[in-house]
Formats: C-alpha cells, structure tokens, sequence
C-alpha cells in the first residue's frame, strides 16, 4: 500500500483528521527512516491540516526522527531498573566495540547508539530496542551476538530490510 | 495459595489467541453482561465490587463511571491508558502481549456499561508486539461477532480502534492523553471540566488503566462480592505487581492487594542478589516514595501505603540492594522527571532542570555546603505547586530520599567523592 493510502486508511479512524497526525507521522516514518522538513508537508497535505500542526508534534514526541538514523538504532534504556542492573556497562561497551559515542552513528550507517527512557521492559533488564524488537537481559555477550546477527542481515536484506517490515497500526 | 485469575493465561502457549482466550471461559462476561444486565446494572455490580483504578490514584470506577451523563447530545467515548511509561512498570505490556483478548473484552464489557460506540487504546509506540498483538484480537473478535454491530444479538455497538504514541511519559496523565490523540502536542488541561464530562473532542470520556479494565469482565462473570472477598475491604481485587531491580526473580505477579511489600519481594521475587542485603524499595514506580528496609512490613493498597508516607501508584516495584548509592538513584529519576517535563508550568520545567544540576554535582564528588538546604528549598518550591502530578511526584519522592538518606548525599558533600564508587 502507498504512504497515501495508508495514511487515509488509518485518519478514517477519526472524527478529525488532527488526531491522525500522530498515526500518519508514524506511517511516514516507517516508509522514510526519518522526518525531513518535505515528508512532514507532505503529512500536511494529505491530512488536510495546518503545517504548523505536523511540525509541533514531529518535535515533541522522542520517537520522531527529524534527522536520519543508522540502519539500526540501538536505544539502549538506562533508566533505573536498567540502571540497577548495570546497562551503564553495556554503554560503555558499545560505544567502544563501535567507536562512537551516545548519540553518534557509525560512519557505514550501519548503527546509531542512544540511551533511552525506561522501556517498559524491566523485569528483563538490562533491555534494548533495535528496530521493533526487544532484546533483554544482556550483558556483553549477548550484545556482541546480537551486533554480529545485525552486521549478517545487512547484505541479505538488499535496500529495503527494516522499513519493508509491516508496520503496526495498519 | 493465591490462583491468579488476570495472569491464567499469560504463560499458556498461544494465550493471545481468542480460540484459547474462549476455551478458558473468556468472554463469558461479555454474554453475560448483555444478556442479563443493563448498563445501570453494570455500574452497580462495578461499584460494589470496590474495584479501583489500576493506573495510579485509584480512583473508585464504578463511582468514575457514574459521572458520565446519562443522556449527552455527543457521542461518548472509552480510552484506554496503555501508554504506560513509569519506570519500573510493565504489567500492561505483559497483558496485552500475552491476553490481548481480556483486554477486548473488558472494554466492551466497559463501554456498554457507560454508553460508548467507539474506544480508543493509548499505547505506547515502543510497544510493538503488544500492538500487533491487539490488534489481531480485534480482528478475531470483530470477526467473533464481539465487537462491531449488535453485538452477541443485542442492540450494542462497538468499535475499538489502536492509537500508537510516540515517547511521552506525559501521555500517561489522562489529560494529556486526551490532548495528544486530538493531534495536540500533550500538555495536561486544566481540570474541570473533568473527563466524564467533557474530554475527548469535548465528549463524555471514560479513561482507564489496562489492568481495571481487565478485572471487569471477572467481576461481571463471578461477582463483586468475590472480588471484594480478596484483599482489604477498602481496595480489594487481585493485583498484578511488577517486581525489577536488584533482586533475584524480577517478574510480574499476580497477588491478593494488601500483601505486605516484605512478603513480595523476599519470598516471592527471591530477596537480593546472594550475599548483598535489601536496602530500600521503590514500591510504585518511581514517582512513589522510596521506602528503607525496615519499612517493608507495609501491605500492598493504596491506604496502607498513603499511610506509611509513599504510594501504591503503578504497582512498580524496584528494589535496590546495599551495593547501590542512592544519590545516583535520586539523580537517575530526576532525570527522568525533568526529560519528560512537558514544560507547561514553571515550578517543575525549571525547579527540576535545577535540581538535576544540583544532584549531578553532588553525586560527581562537588557538591558545596548548602547544597542540601537547596534541595530541600526547592522540593518545598515545586511540591503543590505544579499544573499536574508529574512535579509533585518528582518532589515527593526526592524528599523522600533527602529525609530516609540524608547521611549519604552529606557524605558525598563532605568527602568530595561519592562513597560507592
Ligand atoms: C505524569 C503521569 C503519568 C501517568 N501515567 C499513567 C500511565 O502510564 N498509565 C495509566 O494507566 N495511568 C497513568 N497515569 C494516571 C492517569 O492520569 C489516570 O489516573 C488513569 O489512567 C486513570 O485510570 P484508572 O482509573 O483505571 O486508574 C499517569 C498520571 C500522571 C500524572
Ligand atoms: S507539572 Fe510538569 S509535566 Fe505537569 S504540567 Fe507542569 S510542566 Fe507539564
Ligand atoms: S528501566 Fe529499563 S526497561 Fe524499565
């Protein structure tokens, strides 16, 4: 299904096509990687909706993306049951095994590195995101399994890998 | 032996399937609730159940339901609050993962109960599994027949769609919620109007935690003298709590409300890492107030926890052994406050963003004398001050690590180092 229709689809969901901003910003970022000033107008016209709108949520809410992202984000949680179970370790480590830092992105692309917000997933902590899948109780080990696993579904996934994945929501 | 009811299904093979949900009894209290009470009826049993809201305040819902007018020239609306950012919490997620189908059922139950056609879940947009998941739920029960039109035969219609968010902890207070899935950015809304009365596009709206709207259709099924037959009189149920930290068993529990905190977390979540003693409990997320060790003697309610000083809140209990410097706990959850602030009013987008400078530095060995006055200066200038319970919760629950573990913030100041590391 194009962006378009997906958008239209999920808006019939509400009685004012303001409420679909968030859905339709989701959307088009799935279908993008991330939110470039011309994908949020073209969010706007789609909808109908005032500019102003998309901008004022594509900044406020943390899973927006306004500026590009690796192929794979690492948001690793450092919140307190996280915390407490030593994710400060797992930053160190990968920004090491990387060589960047929190917040950077590996100069192939490959990974961008954040630390994020309790995920709601603490009972398996240390916890990280990549992509749509939760990966829990790590420690080095598993986390130098799972970059080797990522690096290996680069060439198989040709171009379109994570954003051809079907979205929620649709 | 407790045998839990919400959780029966969470760890059965293809528990979220409604061929599974249907054969262990499941939606049995939707059939019921239709066929033999009306939505008058329906509220009734909600309120002598005694069942309150699983989200944080626990406010009674029967006596929230009843609010919503009777007749409304606007259509009325049901949300449900999956949005779920509390550190420390993940009960809703593990629901509807794993019995997405109790969810559905609770709503519909929930709906007719209050005169609503059309829902709206909230939930977070991290939670990917637990939004496919739910939303091939309502594909079954849409197919089921147990929601869309005239549903099970009865003039009862229902539609539930998923609303995903997008990372703000702010979207967890129901105003908020209300303002985002108009499209707005979420900022909380001056109350009253409450929401029963006008709140999503200025309708009737009913918003719920994941967890009350799973008891209802139990409630409907056995009974409200048997849910309030479990725990105390005055917040009774079974009650999911989520157990992380430093402690040998992390994991969701399914237990009778009231269970004293000590019970929880050393026989049921196996107690500290061997060797390492408890040192405080964090026992509602982490706007709840910090409890040190001794204090864990206190039942898991709402009263007996609002009278030992702290708050049941989202039920998150994280616990924190004698390895841990609780000036980095304190500095950790400020943090987090001051993130996600949402910036609305001034006690708590600036009191915070100072007072996470002043735990930094203590924590990092250069605190200066005063420091503590300060801390205390400024929970004083934030707590009760705030547009909404996000600043006070941050206030209350540093005050709570200033007054339980004042010797250790003094020691970093005094010694120039943090003591632990
Ligand atoms: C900052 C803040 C965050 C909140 N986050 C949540 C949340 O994630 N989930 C939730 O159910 N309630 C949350 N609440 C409480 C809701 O505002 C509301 O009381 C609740 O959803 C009502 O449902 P209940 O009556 O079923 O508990 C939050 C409140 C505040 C002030
Ligand atoms: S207390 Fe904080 S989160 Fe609540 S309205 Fe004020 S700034 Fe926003
Ligand atoms: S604190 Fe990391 S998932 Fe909750």
């Amino acid at each position: 299904m194009a962006m378009r229709e997906k958008i239209e689809q999920a808006a019939a969901r509400y009685p004012d096509q303001r409420s679909a901003i968030m859905p339709a910003l989701l959307i088009a970022q799935r279908e993008h990687g991330h939110l470039p000033g011309p994908v949020l107008e073209e969010v706007a016209d789609i909808l109908g909706v005032e500019r102003i709108w998309v901008y004022e949520l594509a900044t406020f809410y943390t899973l927006f993306h306004t500026e590009p992202v690796g192929k794979f984000h690492l948001q690793l949680c450092d919140n307190v049951s996280c915390m407490l179970r030593r994710s400060e370790d797992l930053l160190t480590h990968l920004e090491n095994v990387l060589g960047i830092k929190k917040g950077g992105t590996t100069g192939d692309g490959l990974f961008t590195l954040s630390t994020v917000e309790c995920l709601g997933a603490c009972e398996m902590a240390p916890v990280m995101q990549v992509g749509d899948d939760y990966h829990g109780n790590l420690d080095i080990e598993r986390i130098d399994a799972l970059l080797a696993r990522l690096r290996a579904m680069v060439p198989h996934a040709a171009g379109a890998d994570l954003a051809a994945v079907e979205p929620p929501g649709e | 032996m407790y045998e839990p009811v919400l959780l029966k299904n969470v760890n059965v093979q293809d528990g979220h399937l409604l061929s599974t949900y249907e054969a262990g009894g499941g939606y049995r209290g939707l059939h019921k609730a239709l066929k033999e009470h009306t939505p008058d009826e329906i509220i009734d049993l909600v309120k002598r159940s005694n069942l309150r809201g699983r989200g944080g305040a626990g406010f009674p819902t029967g006596m929230k339901w009843s609010f919503v007018p009777k007749r409304a020239d606007k259509p009325k609306y049901l949300c449900c609050n999956a949005d779920e950012g509390e550190p420390g919490t993940f009960k809703d997620r593990i629901v509807m993962e794993r019995d997405p189908h109790q969810l559905v059922e609770g709503m519909a139950i929930s709906a007719y109960a209050i005169g609503a056609e059309v829902a709206y879940v909230y939930i977070r947009g991290e939670y990917v599994l637990a939004i496919r998941r739910l939303e091939q739920a309502i594909a079954e029960a849409k197919a089921k027949g147990y929601l869309g039109t005239g549903i099970l035969g009865s003039d009862f219609n229902f539609v539930v769609h998923v609303h995903c968010g997008a990372g703000a902890y702010i979207c967890g207070e129901e105003t908020a919620m209300l303002d985002s899935l108009e499209g707005k950015r979420a900022q909380p809304r001056l109350k009253p109007p409450f929401p029963a009365v006008a709140g999503l596009y200025a309708s009737p709206t009913v918003i719920n935690n994941v967890e009350t709207l799973v008891c209802v259709p139990h409630i409907v099924a056995r009974g409200p003298d048997w849910f309030r037959g479990i725990g105390p009189e005055k917040s009774p149920g079974p009650k999911l709590y989520c157990v992380s930290g430093q402690v040998r068993m992390p994991g969701l529990y399914e237990l009778p409300m009231g269970i004293p905190l000590r019970e929880l977390v050393e026989d049921h979540a196996g107690g500290p890492p061997a060797g390492r003693k408890i040192k405080a409990v964090i026992p509602g997320g982490v706007s709840a107030p910090v409890i040190p060790e001794p204090g864990l003697d206190v039942g898991m309610d709402f009263d007996s926890l609002a009278a030992a000083g702290t708050m049941l809140g989202s039920a998150g209990v994280i616990v924190v052994d004698d390895t841990t410097c609780m000036v980095k706990v304190a500095t950790r959850i400020i943090e987090f406050f001051h993130h996600e602030s949402c910036g609305k009013c001034t006690p708590c987008r600036e009191g915070l963003n100072w007072v996470v400078k002043v735990l930094r530095r203590i924590e990092a060995g250069e605190g200066a004398p005063g420091d503590m006055e300060q801390l205390d200066m400024l929970c004083k200038g934030i707590f009760g001050n705030t547009f909404c319970a996000l600043g006070d919760g941050a206030a209350m629950g540093l005050r709570a690590s200033l007054a339980h573990f004042r010797e250790e913030f003094v020691a970093h100041i005094e010694e120039r180092k943090c003591p632990f590391h």
